[in-house]
């Protein structure tokens, strides 16, 4: 491959961190699996041998949010979950992303009704929204190649002097 | 004798100011009566060695909007010695919204009627710890009752601050 030719040849190559940075960050997304209800066997199904989301670099689903950067929230979001929500994403660390899997928690989905919020995106900023109900597991590898590439699009520059709720519209950019 | 005799029969006998009326629908036996007798009538279902009420299934109640008596509370319970189900209804009025508990006899009423409460606004007297069971705790309304909009009131329950 070219990386190991120009290695072997040179002994060394130019770059700048950033990009290796992304590259590594990117690659190496830990997705916290925030199963609510039925899209989460979906999301489940996306980790077995069959949709394999270990080619991507996202096998390692941890069930603590201090260890992730990615939360895929898969179900139906009622107002009295919707605080355990908010509350696990508070505790990932920075830089972290949202994946919106599904109808229900997209919109609300066939929920509209009082007790469902209409739209996780009345409480959180979300990166990329999941169409399906349940979306099928390559609809959900399609939202985390999404997200890789905004990832990789991400600079140094970007986190710079600015305050948490800032940093959530430069990455919606 | 038939069982739904034997069971009008008795309660006849046994509450004779409880204003029964007896009908059949689809096979099910419905019992209706005073919301006074509640809990007495409830008692002597399970107690009475002939009748062994012993399982309360289910525990609701129907909102008739505009009726005089807005409510009706409906018991479902199951005799597992007949095999057979009966179902209890005392009608409650908007002006006066309580019902005795029959927590007393089966102690699955105590959520069923926790619920009730909850989705219906109906309050459920000497009940051990009426407290709603769904919905939060500082919610005013009574979601079930047909006044209440579907999508809800906005700003009722309160969301995470963004």
């Amino acid at each position: 491959m070219g990386l190991e030719a120009k290695l072997n040849s040179d002994g060394f190559l130019v770059t700048q961190l950033d990009a290796v940075v992304a590259w590594a960050r990117k690659n190496s997304v830990y997705p916290m699996p925030m199963g609510i209800s039925c899209c989460a066997i979906e999301m489940m199904a996306s980790a077995d041998p069959k949709y394999d989301i270990a080619r991507f670099g996202s096998e390692v689903m941890r069930f603590t949010p201090r260890q992730c950067d990615l939360m895929i929230v898969a179900g139906t979001v009622t107002y009295k979950m919707s605080h355990v929500v908010k509350k696990i994403y508070d505790q990932m660390p920075d830089p972290k992303w949202v994946i919106a899997m599904g109808a229900c928690t997209s919109t609300g989905g066939m929920y509209r009704s009082y007790s469902v919020v209409q739209g996780i995106d009345q409480f959180l900023p979300v990166d990329v929204y999941v169409a399906g109900c349940p979306p099928r597991p390559d609809n959900l590898l399609n939202a985390l190649i999404q997200i890789q590439n905004k990832i990789g699009r991400t600079r140094a520059r970007d986190f710079q002097n600015l305050k948490l709720p800032e940093l959530n519209v430069i990455q919606n950019n | 004798m038939e069982l739904k005799e034997l069971i009008s029969q008795k309660l006849q006998a046994n509450f004779p100011e409880a204003e029964f009326e007896f009908s059949e629908y689809r096979n099910e036996f419905n019992v209706k009566f005073n919301k006074k007798f509640v809990n007495p009538i409830c008692k002597f279902l399970k107690e009475d060695s002939e009748l062994e009420f012993l399982l309360c299934e289910d525990m609701t109640a129907v909102d008739w909007a505009k009726r005089k008596n807005r409510f009706t509370v409906v018991y479902h319970i199951f005799s597992i010695k007949h095999s057979f189900r009966l179902v209890l209804k005392a009608d409650v009025d908007e002006s006066d919204c309580t019902i005795d508990t029959v927590s007393s006899v089966w102690k699955t009423s105590n959520w069923q009627e926790r619920e009730c409460y909850d989705m219906y606004g109906i309050k459920f007297n000497n009940h051990p710890d009426l407290r709603r069971i769904y919905m939060p705790e500082e919610f005013e309304y009574h979601p079930l009752r047909k006044d209440f909009p579907l999508l809800g009131i906005p700003g009722s329950l309160p969301l995470p601050k963004k």
